[in-house]
């Protein structure tokens, strides 16, 4: 079981805007971290400096205690005990699939080889399948295979670059679950490396929020969504519901009125965020806030209503479980349930350690 | 990204569910390859070959002016210098002329009209890559002697070199969205003009890259001139170096040849680069609907024919009837046993020899991107840019010099193949490195291999078909070379393009047929594919 620690990371390609700019993060033994940010904030950059592909302009990375990467300090990719599951699986197209998962086991015994080999094709579920070539199998296989292979030399640290991009969205929670799974049994350290939110807030036991090279916020998934550090990290996790709002202490008065807040704020004006499920729909009556149906969009599970209400310049999005009634320009109420955030205008977010969580943080 | 700041809106729900693209790319360069640093042995053995290949060129223009450059600039400044320039320049000036008339109109007519058996016309129009240009000399001077001179070398190597204008142009003509012509057409105008205004100026890059190799072509020849009997800068310098002790004239021949070629090479480099910038941006154009020849069809068949028949059905015929008036005394099976043999391991040597030392340069070139990688392949590209005879020359310089005891022998012959034909096999290997996406080499970094492992369990294997390739397109290449093979053969040994030139030489046509019939029949094969792969 080991950990790895990330300090200051910073890395630029040639003059303009660092690609990575002092990136921190901290994962605990045996945790699954997913890197979650939007395309281009650096976290493919990140992922190739801890597994030794590329160096850092500054910064270091520290493997179970031990700096891998560091201010004169570069220590080769395959001295570094990492496994790394590519996008779309990268298996060796000319070996076949029990070769591949042998690949990184070149000091073993013959025997022991094979042994190790059928073990891992076992834990992804894919026994019997070692004499098939890799063309031979679906993508969904072809990623176990590529997973099962960067688990055979038993790494300290598994490296997953999106890793379920190029699979089906049927399928791709399916290997989702498998893969933490596996790399549950095995206790490998793992960083997950996503655009996707949902991907990142089901699969992950930390999720750290990327944006223009910079961790802004990380934390367990139901903190970042519950407890986002800023809207823009709110919005970037899910929808939301963004009110102009003034704090009183521990709640804010809005245009829906007024809503507990997580943390107290007194007496200044900034934006709430609210998650769309946190509103409910109720008939208009005397005080409450007043709403008439803008749109209504049916998703199956859920409905997203859209509603515009007396005193907001934008409508705001109600999500309710199952189908509703409303039509458009049905008047409505809507009604806050559970606590929103208050962020105060141009609150700059800051790199993050998430190192404390227990493992309770993340039941 | 929306603002965050505006009020009541929602973000969709997975914010970059849109953009399931590749991610992280900042901007123009890939990021990983970038910051890639080639591992050690990869650099010094790219070296080496780098070295190799610019080796014979540096010592050329050592030798010509070792006896001081006024010595080396009295011998080159002379009447017979400017002739020799006056001659190699015409020919090259006519050839290429000739050249892009065929070139154009045949690839006109097989790629967009309803020109009857298109498909055949195009592989015909490709065939005579697989004739070198001493076996179509042969040809013509055998049936007709009084060729010989300035009009059989400029039709000899026309019909030779014409390809190289045909399948750039026939290319660029597939690649042209026919939508524009058909602007033009509405437009009103006529099928002649449009083509003038709309379809010939897109073509002019890939053309104008056709004419230059025709050009590096002919001045590099020697087979074709030497046997036509035309005397040009290569047929000087093999003469000068037969005829002297003295070795400066031909060494500073060699430099102002080289000079020349040097040049040509730089200018289809800049027009190869222009023309690929002129391709991009169209995408998959749909084909063009093939135009009617109505009249024409008759003279444009004509034309093809005419073409086909001179440049492959004659060559053929006349093989043939030397092969058929052939009799006990010229037909040697035994001695055309021998030499193919020979032949054979000659190109098998230089080919195992050049694909070696094009492995690491074509790594290098396809995985590092660096000032130091890019340098070391374009050294490499030298042997494209010196005549097969300056190399030839410039090897005995340095083998009488340094290393007498492999004067003549097989060891030389065979790094001067290297030399000549690292473009072809540093190209191939390039291209084959890239088809595998670097990701493989990554984890197998991350499996604990260090880079030579890397190379051997990854990339090569993964690289093989295509590296062969590049290895049987240089085993053919080798079979067929004559001028450096002339110079470096040893004393009594024979390939089968040198004893053809021999027996051309002397006028024993029948002698000579069995050789260029059997160096056609294989240098056809990664013709014919060639041309296959094309249409």
């Amino acid at each position: 079981m080991t950990d790895l620690r990330i300090t200051g990371l910073t890395k630029s390609y040639g003059p303009g805007a660092p690609v990575l700019n002092g990136v921190d993060l901290s994962v605990p033994a045996g945790r699954l971290a997913a890197v979650l940010g939007p395309s281009g904030c650096g976290k493919t950059t990140m992922l190739r400096i801890v597994a030794g592909f590329l160096r850092a302009d500054a910064g270091t990375v520290e493997i179970g205690g031990r700096i891998v990467t560091g201010p004169g300090t570069h220590l080769s990719p395959e001295r570094r005990r990492i496994g790394i599951v590519p996008q779309e699986g990268a298996l060796f197209p000319h070996l076949s699939v029990a070769r591949n998962v042998a690949f990184g086991l070149a000091g073993s015994s013959p025997a022991e080889r094979r042994r190790r080999t059928g073990d891992m094709l076992d834990l992804v579920g894919l026994h019997g399948y070692g004499d098939r070539m890799p063309h031979e199998l679906s993508g969904g296989q072809q990623q176990r295979v590529s997973l099962a292979r960067a688990l055979a030399p038993e790494p300290a640290i598994v490296l997953l670059d999106e890793p379920f991009n190029a699979l089906d969205s049927g399928l791709r929670t399916g290997v989702r679950a498998d893969v933490r799974a596996a790399l549950r049994s095995t206790g490998a350290t793992g960083v997950l490396i996503t655009h996707d939110q949902q991907e990142a807030l089901s699969t992950a036991d930390l999720v750290a929020v990327v944006r223009a090279g910079r961790v802004v916020q990380c934390g367990t998934p139901q903190d970042v969504y519950r407890r986002p550090d800023d809207p823009w990290v709110a919005a970037f996790v899910g929808g939301v519901v963004m009110l102009p709002g003034t704090g009183r202490g521990t709640t804010a008065d809005t245009a829906l009125g007024r809503i507990p807040l997580e943390t107290p704020v007194d007496g200044a004006a900034g934006t709430v965020v609210l998650r769309p499920e946190q509103l409910t729909l109720g008939a208009p009556s005397g005080r409450a806030p007043h709403g008439t149906v803008a749109d209504v969009s049916f998703h199956g599970p859920d409905t997203l209503v859209t509603v515009a209400v007396t005193g907001l310049d934008s409508p705001v999005h109600v999500r309710v479980s199952g189908p509703v009634a409303h039509r458009p320009g049905d008047p409505v109420s809507p009604a806050v349930t559970g606590t929103a955030t208050l962020h105060l205008p141009r609150r700059d977010g800051n790199g993050c350690v998430a190192g404390g969580d227990g493992p309770a943080a993340t039941a | 990204m929306k603002s965050p700041g505006t009020r009541g809106h929602q973000a969709p729900p997975a914010p970059a569910r849109s953009d399931p693209g590749p991610d992280d790319a900042p901007a123009p360069s890939r990021p990983g390859r970038a910051g890639r640093r080639p591992p050690l042995f990869l650099l010094a053995l790219a070296s080496a070959a780098a070295a190799l290949a610019l080796l014979p060129l540096v010592y050329l223009v050592v030798r010509a002016v070792e006896r001081g450059p006024e010595y080396a600039w009295n011998v080159v400044a002379t009447d017979r210098t400017l002739e020799l320039l006056a001659r190699s320049v015409g020919l090259a000036a006519v050839v290429v002329t000739a050249c892009l008339v065929l070139g154009i109109s045949l690839a006109w007519l097989t790629v967009r009209t309803a020109l009857p058996g298109r498909r055949a016309w195009s592989v015909l129009a490709t065939l005579p890559l697989a004739v070198p240009s001493y076996v179509a000399a042969f040809a013509w001077i055998s049936a007709r002697p009084d060729l010989a001179g300035f009009s059989g070398a400029a039709f000899a190597l026309t019909l030779v070199s014409y390809p190289y204008v045909y399948l750039p142009v026939a290319a660029a003509l597939r690649g042209i969205d026919p939508a524009q012509e058909e602007a033009a057409r509405a437009l009103g105008h006529g099928p002649w003009s449009t083509f003038r205004r709309v379809t010939l100026p897109q073509l002019r890059p890939a053309a104008a890259g056709g004419g230059l190799l025709v050009a590096l072509y002919v001045l590099s020849d020697f087979g074709a001139v030497s046997i036509m009997r035309y005397e040009t800068f290569t047929r000087a310098i093999h003469t000068s170096y037969k005829a002297s002790f003295d070795r400066t004239p031909a060494a500073a021949l060699s430099v102002v040849l080289v000079l020349m070629t040097v040049l040509l090479v730089a200018a289809e480099a800049r027009t190869r680069g222009r023309a690929g910038h002129a391709r991009t941006g169209g995408g998959t154009a749909r084909p063009a609907s093939p135009a009617p020849l109505g009249r024409l069809k008759w003279p444009a068949l004509g034309w093809c024919s005419a073409v086909a028949a001179a440049g492959v059905a004659f060559p053929a015929g006349t093989l043939g009837y030397w092969l058929a008036v052939g009799n006990s005394r010229t037909w040697d099976p035994r001695g055309l046993l021998e030499t193919g043999g020979i032949t054979l391991l000659v190109a098998a040597l230089g080919a195992a020899l050049t694909t070696c030392l094009a492995l690491p340069v074509g790594v290098l070139a396809a995985r590092h991107r660096g000032r130091t990688a890019h340098l070391l392949e374009q050294a490499a590209y030298a042997g494209h840019a010196v005549p097969g005879i300056t190399v030839g020359l410039a090897m005995v310089f340095l083998a009488v010099r340094f290393a007498y005891p492999l004067y003549q022998e097989l060891p030389l012959l065979v790094t001067a193949y290297a030399v000549l034909f690292l473009p072809i096999a540093v190209g191939a290997t390039r291209a084959a490195v890239l088809q595998s996406p670097p990701v493989l080499e990554d984890v197998a970094r991350s499996l604990g291999r260090g880079p030579l492992g890397v190379l051997r369990e990854v990339t090569v294997p993964l690289a093989a078909p295509g590296i062969a390739a590049g290895a049987a397109l240089t085993f053919v290449v080798c079979m067929k070379e004559l001028p450096a093979t002339l110079l470096l053969r040893p004393t009594g040994m024979d390939t089968l393009a040198t004893r053809l030139w021999t027996e051309t030489g002397t006028g024993s046509y029948a002698a000579a047929a069995p050789y260029a019939a059997v160096l056609i029949l294989i240098a056809a094969v990664p013709s014919y594919l060639l041309g296959r792969h094309r249409t």
